[in-house]
């Protein structure tokens, strides 16, 4: 009951002192609206960086070609190099067909998939009379193509004879289509296209037509946007004139009863030890998308916490200005203070009534701070191309901690109009 | 209903600059008495209404307000007893601003732990006691010296007290003004018989009264009859 009027009277106060109250309130909505914004962008980074592994594929292993570490060898001063810079990486030191076979054949049960691709170009343009379309060319093995989920929307995927001549063929985005051909799909089938890429053209037929998925990592939407041409790759292999090179990585997708973390080693030593044992520079190594992920999130949550602690830092600055402007209240109030003790006001509701009114200046400073930081957060998701992801934790969080703020700021202003002797503040003018 | 034994009040006590206001005052207010304290600027009229007004402790003596003895009360009791049994009236009004004159009848009733719709209601029938119904919704300040004196009584009355201690209720105002909120306390004592100290420098005013505690330099220098004889005797004249 005295709550209510307590509060009545903060707001009340509040109101007879609009600009006052917003500059006292400026701290605490700074300090909140900034912790909620980069709790904001936080999640949806996570949130998108997630789903972009997850779409590279959670259950996959990347195995690449590394300079061997030199963790052991260090000079004789004691500086040690570290993965020191030995040789280039040469034709013998990649990873041949030879050994996937027997990678595949080994361990056939729990590879399910070898993922292989190599980029030709990673940006170019095909221009037709006055239209165009950014493109890039990759090629992507059999692998690839059948574990990925490609809808096609016109045409056919790659065949067999595709990948094994290195035939001139390509699949085109539907976006491709819009751009070149108007968004007729049928008419772009059988199409050849001339790709310029790094001062090259390329020339292929088209074979099929898929449905373009804008990537996350994009920076907003472009009606122009680079979209892949793709193709088998062998005939990839052949533009790059790599045609006898091995791979410097792929990725290995396995099967759902396998245990990634330990699978990635027996992957790591089949490579070391049949292969490279011998190598005096390059190894194997194995990444699992899954701990990748772990360390990812637990990075991008370390650098939120960093941030938030910083922003915090204006809380505690903003608290700090509530309690002062607090004092200047109850010293404008001294009397009213005298007249609530004659009219039988004890210290506790003396007390009670100005932490009220900090924790209301607070709690409505909080507030405003959880939508203006919704507000920015969500705007600088926006412009990043994501999804805003905004955690009700966070503002409850946010919300509790301002009042903690106004109890903890409140108290000593408070304490002090609370013990003011009745007479004295009588007689304050 | 008031009954004070050697009163002593100092200040400063324990520096060189201690002294002694009130010298060991003896006085009794019965209950439904209208009694005034008169004294110069300086007498200790203000240190005395303190003390009667529990809002300060003698410094020696025995003070016993309607069965309570103030030495031995706690600071909360002192506010419940504040609260309860004693209504203020200030020279300076002392409303808090920013709330209605409504609210401010109701916030010694809030003190007291008196429910919303109860308060209200006893605060509007306080407040068209004193003639001030159509004016209970305004703040303060867009009240008249008068209308704000008004509010205050009906504030005084608000738990009903056993005494009503009035500090120079009419000196902030003009005299026609002054005159509305003495009737105001002679009707209440006459018709509800409420006791009354009023505190005053004014000889005149004090006249009014039943009797008149005469203070100088922090001793009782005199007590005697006032002229009142009563609202109604007052009109035949």
């Amino acid at each position: 009951m005295l709550f209510t009027e307590n509060v009545l009277v903060a707001l009340a106060g509040l109101k007879a002192n609009i600009m006052r109250s917003l500059l006292t309130m400026l701290g605490i909505i700074i300090g909140i609206a900034s912790v909620i914004a980069i709790m904001t962008v936080g999640n949806s980074i996570t949130l998108m960086v997630n789903t972009e592994m997850q779409n590279l594929g959670a259950n996959n292993l990347q195995v690449g070609v590394t300079q061997k570490s030199h963790d052991e060898e260090t000079t004789q001063s004691g500086m040690s190099f570290g993965r020191g810079y030995v040789r280039d990486m040469t034709d013998d030191d990649l990873i041949t067909n030879d050994m996937l076979d027997a990678l595949k054949e080994k361990y056939k049960d729990d590879v399910q998939y070898i993922m292989i691709t190599e980029q030709v170009a990673q940006s170019g343009k095909v221009i037709d009379g006055k239209k165009n379309a950014n493109v890039s060319i990759t090629g992507y093995n059999k692998d690839y193509m059948d574990f990925n989920d490609i809808d096609l929307v016109e045409g056919r995927f790659f065949l067999n004879r595709d990948y094994e001549n290195a035939n001139k063929v390509c699949m085109v985005s539907d976006k491709f289509v819009e751009r070149i051909y108007d968004g007729n799909n049928k008419k772009a089938i059988g199409q050849q296209i001339e790709v310029q890429a790094g001062g090259k053209y390329y020339y292929y037929y088209i074979v099929g037509v898929y449905e373009y998925v804008p990537s996350q990592f994009s920076f907003g939407v472009s009606d122009n946007p680079i979209t892949d041409v793709m193709l088998p790759l062998s005939t990839a292999k052949e533009a790059n004139h790599t045609q006898n090179k091995g791979y410097e990585y792929f990725a290995v997708v396995t099967s759902i009863n396998t245990d990634n973390d330990s699978f990635a080693t027996t992957l790591r030593d089949f490579f070391n030890v049949s292969y490279y044992a011998r190598n005096d520079a390059y190894e194997v190594a194995v990444i699992s998308m899954a701990s990748m992920m772990d360390s990812m999130n637990s990075m991008i949550g370390t650098i939120k916490l960093a941030l938030s602690v910083i922003a915090g830092i204006s809380l505690v600055v903003g608290g700090i200005g509530v309690m002062n402007i607090m004092l200047v209240s109850i010293t404008e109030r001294t009397k009213e203070i005298g007249t609530r003790k004659a009219l039988g006001a004890t210290n506790n509701s003396i007390r009670l009534q100005f932490i009220t009114e900090s924790v209301v200046i607070c709690t409505i400073g909080g507030i405003i701070g959880i939508l203006l930081g919704i507000s920015l957060g969500g705007f600088a998701v926006k412009l990043m191309g994501y999804s805003a992801v905004v955690s009700i934790e966070s503002i409850v969080i946010a919300v509790g901690f301002s009042m903690a703020i106004g109890i903890f700021f409140g108290y000593y202003p408070a304490n002090k109009a609370a013990k003011l002797n009745p007479i004295d503040a009588l007689r304050y003018e | 209903m008031l009954d004070l034994r050697n009163i002593h009040k100092s200040f400063f006590i324990g520096t060189p600059n201690e002294f002694e206001v009130l010298h060991g005052l003896n006085f009794t207010v019965k209950e439904g008495e209208f009694v005034s304290i008169v004294g110069q600027s300086g007498s200790g009229k203000s240190t005395l209404m303190n003390i009667i007004g529990a809002l300060d402790r003698p410094t020696m003596g025995e003070y016993n307000l309607d069965g309570v003895d103030i030495e031995k009360a706690k600071d909360h009791e002192l506010s419940a007893l504040r609260n309860k049994k004693i209504g203020f009236v200030f020279q300076t009004y002392n409303l808090i601003a920013r709330t209605t004159a409504l609210k401010n009848v109701e916030l010694p009733m809030m003190y007291a732990g008196v429910s919303r719709s109860e308060r209200t209601q006893r605060a509007k029938m306080l407040l068209e006691q004193v003639g001030m119904t159509d004016r209970m919704h305004h703040k303060p300040d867009e009240l008249s010296g008068g209308q704000k004196q008004r509010v205050a009584i009906a504030r005084a009355m608000a738990n009903n007290p056993s005494i009503i201690l009035a500090d120079e209720p009419t000196g902030a105002l003009d005299s026609a003004t002054g005159r509305l909120i003495m009737d105001i306390f002679h009707k209440l004592h006459e018709e509800q018989g409420k006791t009354i100290v009023l505190i005053t420098h004014s000889p005149e005013l004090s006249m009014e009264t039943e009797r008149i505690i005469t203070l100088k330099d922090g001793d009782i220098i005199g007590e005697s009859k006032g002229n009142w004889q009563g609202l109604n005797a007052k009109e035949v004249q």
